[in-house]
């Protein structure tokens, strides 16, 4: 079976200075992949490659479409979503409005509006805040609005980099329970870059471990999170 | 109104130059330093003359550099300074009968006061607003040297006439020739000044501030010292530059110095490559040549030929001369490997 | 007092000119970050052009349509062909560019119309505006075109898919990105606009200050401190401010002494800087954050 996602030999620079050293990986149709690492080890450099907003050399297909120069937001449209770090929220602009956002290449304006009502009923504490700026909501409900917006898109695929970031263990256990079903039911592919490797390997699939730009690891989540050297380096056992 | 406010990592305005970049090397200084000698021998007086602004608004475009390059403060306000450095010259030199060397001195520590002064509030503007302060300061100096109040030192709207110098010492050369080696030895002076501050501790302060001025502060950098002591030095030099003006042009008059001048001056601070200080020059035969050049293309459409011009430059070399600099060294490496 | 009220009204009166201008100014900004120092040589070309089309025979409202299509359309253009090649170049580059762009229009238009002032026809007549002596119809019509601008612009941005577009798109281009906007045509888009706003500027402006390639330079300033004092993320702001602007310069030159009309401009900017200095986004712009 082809991946969905094929990324061969991808090399990544800021400036002068290389990041990735020949990455190869793929992600296959409806899986859920996690990508770990420490910091600087590349994971967010990655997933910026796929999405063209980083100078890289390499193949990057999707769908069997090569990526290669095309700017970012025409990757987006081949529908592939991605909350970045730092989740990029529209902060000065309502919830409300962020999630149209998301949906801004649409044509279909009723798809529209019932998937909004969707997100809602996803997240709940959107709805209830719907009207209030953005930038008022705490790290966990922002967090939420990132990826109800990447969802908006109707994406095949969704890229999140570092969701887990500065959030509470229970916040971060439900917004990946809604990873979970995002996965299962609405068939979305997830790459998901954690340096929380714990619950991330609770939830894929499969993972890859990255150091210093290189892909040193990679197996079913299970088999990696077994494997003594992670447990040592990145489960703290 | 809304509560939220809006957060910004500013990337600075003006792009960082790395400290080594900031000069030219040895060699190159040497040939430079050779050319600029030799040059009036060979050339006619009128020559001479542009030769002599040539190095006058180098200095300029030079103490510009050294703001906006430095520490990252947008001036747009040059012209104010350059005014008050030239018409302190003539007034010394006419009114009160002081010798043209010693009014420059002179001329250069009352612009450091007013630019000092005026980086006090300026402190607490940036960008397009600080842009706007010194735009309104260069719009009203030529307001201010008309006002009637001042007309028995000014001259008024019509201005004053300085006497040009002979050589001291009854050196054989001409007054245009005397002036040029003494303005080449002032500019000499001043740019080793410059690049040895920028060097320096406090040199060092201003870049930290243009790069990220929260940053410095917190690093126990004084921002406010520093920010008006740039500001009072740049001013400094360019009153020093306005004085050798008037004494080269020998004449001051308020529609001498309007804006236009600050924004060629700015103009000349791209063109060179901002911040680079060599690059002054560059800049500075730009602002004097091209427009010329222009109106020998097309009078009717002068201006036009030296927009088009313009963009032809920033297209080429976005960085200004620098870019050249660095592609010109770069192919002596590639040589001298081979 | 009554002379300062009679100031204060006709402050408005030529604040119009200043807070239509100074729309046209904010536009920009949310486009590209920075003031355009060419726009008012872009509106007055766009003026001389809808009076050249007058000139040769076509009515007032045919000619204003047809000149603000044609503005846009060279707004647009002068940005792909002009300043998309700079995008990646410095700041100050971009500076020098439109310093550029400022001596091409000016030479341009001087070469095809010349430097005698011309006059302009307005379509509100310029008798007094309900015979009060200070405003004119022409003047109210002026205020009532910029309102009216104003909240076109407000729905525009509040309530249309391309408007909620070009905020995100100035707000936060990366992530705007990510939702699959084209930020660059984005950019483009806020010049075409900006172009019609100032086109639009011009018209109403040149009846007062009459038709000639300098007309737009006191005025384009007057813009810029009129946006930057209503700060220059506010639509709302720029006309608020450009009023203001108009009162002041009205009030400077009546009350303070020696100054005559070659100081007010130095005099109005320098009470705007000092605005800025208590309030440095201007009245109504947000408080900008700023994180190392």
């Amino acid at each position: 079976m082809t991946a969905m996602l094929n990324v061969r030999d991808l090399r990544a620079y800021y400036g002068q200075v290389q990041a990735l050293h020949g990455l190869e990986f793929g992600l296959n149709e409806g899986s859920m992949t996690t990508l770990l690492g420490a910091n600087g080890a590349g994971k967010t450099t990655t997933l910026r490659a796929i999405c063209n907003m980083v100078r890289s050399t390499g193949a990057i297909e999707f769908e069997g479409a090569p990526l290669a120069g095309r700017s970012t937001e025409n990757i987006v449209r081949l529908g592939i979503a991605h909350v970045p770090q730092g989740r990029g929220t529209f902060t000065t602009m309502t919830v409300e409005e962020n999630l149209q956002l998301g949906a801004i290449t649409r044509k279909d304006k009723a798809g529209v509006v019932s998937d909004i009502e969707r997100m809602y009923d996803h997240f709940p504490v959107l709805k209830a805040r719907h009207t209030q700026q953005a930038g008022t909501l705490s790290g966990g409900e922002q967090q939420m609005l990132a990826v109800a917006r990447a969802l908006m898109l109707r994406p095949r695929l969704m890229l999140l980099d570092e969701p887990s970031f500065g959030l509470a263990p229970l916040i971060v256990r439900d917004l990946f329970k809604i990873l979970g079903k995002i996965n299962r039911e609405d068939k979305v592919t997830i790459l998901v870059v954690e340096q929380n490797a714990q619950l991330a390997l609770e939830l894929a699939d499969k993972a890859y471990v990255i150091e210093t730009g290189r892909i040193v690891m990679s197996g079913s989540a299970s088999e990696i999170a077994n494997n003594e050297d992670v447990r040592k380096s990145y489960l703290g056992y | 109104m809304s509560a939220v406010q809006e957060v910004v990592t500013e990337a600075p305005a003006v792009e960082a130059v790395p400290k080594r970049a900031m000069t030219l090397g040895y060699g190159a200084s040497l040939i430079m330093l050779a050319l600029l000698i030799a040059a009036p021998l060979f050339v006619k007086n009128f020559i001479i003359f542009q030769l002599t602004m040539l190095l006058i608004y180098g200095l300029a475009v030079l103490a510009l550099n050294i703001l906006t390059g430095g520490s990252g403060q947008f001036s747009l306000g040059q012209s104010a300074f350059y005014a008050v450095g030239a018409y302190t010259s003539a007034i010394l030199m006419e009114h009160v009968g002081m010798n043209y060397a010693l009014t420059l001195p002179v001329a250069g520590i009352v612009c450091f006061g007013f630019g000092f002064l005026f980086g006090q509030p300026a402190l607490r503007l940036s960008g397009v607003y600080l842009a706007l302060a010194t735009f309104a300061l260069a719009t009203a100096m030529p307001q201010l040297l008309k006002l009637g109040y001042f007309e028995h030192w000014t001259g008024g709207v019509q201005g004053l006439v300085v006497t040009k110098p002979d050589a001291p010492f009854g050196l054989p050369m001409s007054q245009d020739m005397w002036l040029y080696y003494f303005t080449l030895a002032i500019t000499i002076a001043i740019y080793i000044f410059s690049v040895n501050l920028l060097k320096s501790r406090s040199g060092r302060a201003f870049m930290a501030i243009r790069d990220n001025e929260i940053a410095a502060s917190a690093m126990g950098i004084d921002v406010a010292l520093y920010k008006t002591l740039a500001f009072g030095v740049s001013a400094g030099i360019t009153g020093v530059a306005g004085g050798l003006g008037a004494i080269a042009v020998q004449f001051v008059a308020p529609d001498g110095y309007t804006i236009t001048l600050a924004i060629s001056l700015f103009l000349g601070m791209v063109v060179g490559g901002v911040g680079w200080l060599p690059g002054s020059i560059v800049g500075s035969a730009f602002i004097i040549f091209v427009p010329n050049i222009a109106e020998g293309i097309s009078k009717g459409l002068s201006g036009a030929v030296f927009g088009v011009l313009l963009f032809l430059v920033i297209f080429l070399v976005p960085h200004g001369a620098r870019q050249v600099a660095i592609v010109a060294q770069q192919l002596i490496g590639k040589l001298k490997r081979n | 007092m009554e002379l300062f009220t009679n100031q204060i009204l006709a402050g408005i009166a030529t604040g119009a000119i200043y807070a239509c201008m100074a729309l046209a100014v904010v536009m920009i900004y949310q486009a590209i970050d920075h003031l355009n120092f060419a726009q008012g040589e872009m509106a007055m070309f766009s003026t001389f052009f809808s009076w050249q089309l007058m000139q040769w025979g076509i009515p007032y409202w045919w000619a204003f349509l047809i000149t603000l299509a044609f503005s846009f359309v060279g707004g647009v253009l002068i940005e792909r062909l002009l300043f998309k090649p700079l995008a990646k170049a410095p700041i100050l580059t971009n500076v020098a560019g439109f310093i550029a762009l400022f001596a091409i229009i000016n030479s341009v238009a001087g070469l095809i119309w010349d430097f005698t002032i011309k006059q302009y026809p307005t379509p509100f007549g310029s008798s007094p505006f309900l015979g009060s002596q200070l405003i004119s119809t022409h003047q109210a019509g002026m205020i009532g075109v910029t309102v009216g601008l104003l909240i076109l612009l407000y729905f525009f941005f509040q309530f249309t898919r391309m408007g909620l577009a070009m905020r995100a798109a100035a707000s936060l281009p990366e992530s705007a990105r990510l939702v699959g906007i084209n930020t660059s045509w984005m950019i483009a888009l806020g010049w075409g606009m900006a172009a019609a706003i100032g086109s639009i500027a011009g018209i109403l402006i040149a009846p007062v200050v009459f038709l000639e390639p300098n007309m737009m330079g006191g005025v384009l300033i007057y813009g810029f401190a009129a946006a930057v004092l209503g700060g220059l993320t506010s639509p709302l702001g720029a006309v608020v401010g450009g009023f203001l602007v108009g009162i002041f310069e009205n009030l400077a030159g009546t009350y303070i002494p020696g100054v005559g009309n070659e100081l007010k401009l130095p005099i109005a900017l320098a009470l705007i800087i000092t605005v800025l200095v208590v309030k440095p986004a201007g009245l109504f712009g947000r408080p900008i954050v700023k994180r190392v």
